[in-house]
Order: C-alpha cells, then structure tokens, then sequence
C-alpha cells in the first residue's frame, strides 16, 4: 500500500497541471497547503482536499471525512503542510 | 456519449416518471428508493436506500464513479410529507421529514459536485413546493423542510458555481400522487383557487422545468426556484 505521504504528494502534483501558480513541492513534507506561504485560493484548496480525500479512500477503502468538526476545532490546523496533513490522516486511519 | 442522470425517489410518482422520461430520451438513469421498484429498463440501474443513510448514500456515489466515471445530472426528487397540525406532531416525525427532504438533498447535492467538479460541469435540481410560500397549515414541517431546500439552492448555486455547477430548484402544485392522497377534497379546493391557474399539476409540467434546467444553454440559470401554477 502507498503511504500516505506519498499519496498526498501525488495528488499536489496532478493538482498542479491546472493551476498558473503551482504549489512547490520541493520541500516534501514541509511544502505549505494553507495559510502564510501557501500559493492555492479557498475554491483550489476545497479541490485539493477532496482529491487527496479520495484517493486516501480509493486506497484504504475507507471512507475518511477530512474536514469533520475533530480538523476544524484543533488549534493548529493540519491542514497547514503535507506533514502535517499526512500525520492527521494516519491518526484517523489508524482509528 | 450519453448523459449520466441519477434520481432520487424513482419507485413511483414525480420520480419514476422523470427516469422514463431521460430513459425515452436515451440517456442512462440511475436511481433509489427505500424498497425495489416494480418496473425495469437496460439503461436504468437501481439502489435500495434510504437518502438520508450516509453509509449507504457513499457507498452508491462510489459505485456510479468507478462504473461511469460521470455524473451529469442530479435530480433530488425523493420526499415524503405529513399532514397534521403542528400541535400534533411528534419530534420523531419532524426528524424523519427533514432527514428525507433536507438531509437527503445536502448529501446528493454534496456527494454529486465532488464527482461533477472533476469535469467542471453539472446540472443539480432540487425539489420544493408551494406549501412553502402558500404557508399552508397543517403543512408546516414539510413546508419548512422545502424552505431549508430553498435556502440551500440558493447558496450552494453560489458555492458550486466555481466547478461549473448550477443548483435550481422546482416547486410544484399539487399533483395528484400517493403524496397528497390523504389531503381532504375541500383542502385541495381551497389550494387550487390560490393558484393563478386552477389546476392540479401534472408530471409533464415538472418534466419541462426540468429540461430547461438541464439544458447545455442553461449554464447562466443557477440559485433559482420556480413554482408551477403562478404561485
Ligand atoms: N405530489 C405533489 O403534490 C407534490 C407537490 C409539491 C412537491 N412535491 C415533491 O415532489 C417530490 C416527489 O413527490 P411524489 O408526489 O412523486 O411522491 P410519492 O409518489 O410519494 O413518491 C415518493 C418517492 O420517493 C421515494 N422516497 C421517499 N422517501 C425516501 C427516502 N427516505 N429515501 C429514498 N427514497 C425515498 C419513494 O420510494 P420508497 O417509498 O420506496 O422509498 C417514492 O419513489 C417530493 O420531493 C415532493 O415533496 C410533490
């Protein structure tokens, strides 16, 4: 099985063809998806969000929400980077 | 290549005849109720559930991505009523309403956008009723289910635009269905005469708002409702 990492990069990647300011990745896990630094607009993010949501899914065969009230209400958002997206999703895989 | 139609409510009534309708034109209807409808067709596929059962709600949406990879248009027409004082009505009923009306057609419309977004085109038609601005008594709960319907047409029409979307809704009259019959006579005498034309309404008046909404030149028309009769 793919990490989740790497599905959440995959996902920027393929995001990136349609966008004129694509997000950079050459930092990995420290690229920025939201917030001070980040390049995407609110509509582009909500795509995001959803295509790493499905292919989270696809992958696991699980049907994981990702923006529920427990992502919304934490103070450090982690939506911030893809580490910090990555570690969220493992936890909520995990439980 | 054909359109993608997926209705709710598809057993009887309003539903069953928009699925013969899009099946008559050639294009592929999928549709759901809560128990198997009694009639088939090769174009038309069928899911036994409840619109308000997520559960199973994503588990339909993810089979019609893997089978079709497409989603033309949604047509969210399963609904149910009860007609009784407010003073009589139990919380539970008021749950079951809006669990069918409200929750039912957010779920559709959401799990809907994510599939059409990715072709950055769809067509979504929701369900109100003139019980909503006739303020019919004895029709309260129902009529404040279609208000929220209204509410969030013309909001998610704002928020779906950015994916090429369009959210509209149709408000018929009466329509003599399995859905009004335990309406008195005098009851619907009285409804019909508020009309601007005094008439119930029939499946192909639905049919042809639908169609406009449908249309590939319809892609200005979004965040509106149309009510039938002149209400
Ligand atoms: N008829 C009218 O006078 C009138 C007027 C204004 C608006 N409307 C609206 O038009 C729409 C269709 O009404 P209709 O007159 O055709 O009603 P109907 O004859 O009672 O048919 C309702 C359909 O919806 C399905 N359904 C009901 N609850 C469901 C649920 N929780 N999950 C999945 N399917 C469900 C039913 O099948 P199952 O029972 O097998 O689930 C049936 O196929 C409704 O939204 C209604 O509010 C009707």
């Amino acid at each position: 099985m793919k990490n989740v990492n790497a599905i959440i990069l995959e996902q920027i990647e393929s995001f990136n063809e349609n966008l004129d300011t694509p997000v950079d990745t050459s930092k990995g896990d420290d690229t920025i998806l939201f917030g001070a630094g980040g390049v995407l607009d609110s509509v582009d993010f909500v795509g995001l969000i959803l295509d790493i949501e499905q292919a989270i899914n696809d992958e696991y065969g699980k049907h994981l929400a990702l923006t529920g009230e427990r992502a919304m209400s934490q103070r450090n958002s982690p939506f911030r980077t893809v580490g910090t997206l990555a570690a969220y999703i493992e936890k909520q895989l995990e439980d | 290549m054909a359109r993608v139609i997926l209705i709710t409510g598809t057993r009887k009534g309003i539903g069953r005849a928009l699925a013969e309708h899009f099946l008559t034109l050639g294009d592929v209807v999928i549709g759901c109720s809560r128990s198997a409808p009694d009639w088939t067709h090769d174009n038309y596929q069928h899911f036994e559930l409840d619109v308000g059962d997520e559960p199973k709600v994503l588990e339909m949406f993810n089979a019609i991505r893997k089978t079709h990879g497409k989603l033309d248009c949604l047509i969210n027409n399963a609904g149910i009523a009860s007609m009784n004082h407010s003073l009589l009505t139990p919380l539970d009923t008021v749950k079951k309403i809006f669990s069918t009306n409200t929750f039912g057609t957010f779920l559709f419309c959401r799990e809907a956008a994510k599939i059409m977004r990715k072709r950055k085109t769809g067509r979504i038609v929701n369900f109100a009723t003139v019980a909503t601005p006739l303020k019919l008594e004895g029709e309260a709960i129902y009529a404040a289910s279609k208000a929220a319907i209204v509410s969030l047409t013309e909001t998610l029409a704002r928020e779906y635009a950015d994916f090429g979307i369009t959210v509209n809704a149709v408000g018929p009259t009466p329509i003599q269905t399995d859905l009004i019959r335990g309406v008195p006579q005098d009851k619907m005498d009285r409804l019909l005469a508020r009309q601007a034309v005094r008439r119930f309404g029939t499946y192909d008046d639905v049919i042809n708002v639908i169609d406009f909404y449908l249309r590939a030149e319809s892609d200005f028309v979004t965040g509106q409702v149309i009510y039938l009769g002149g209400v």
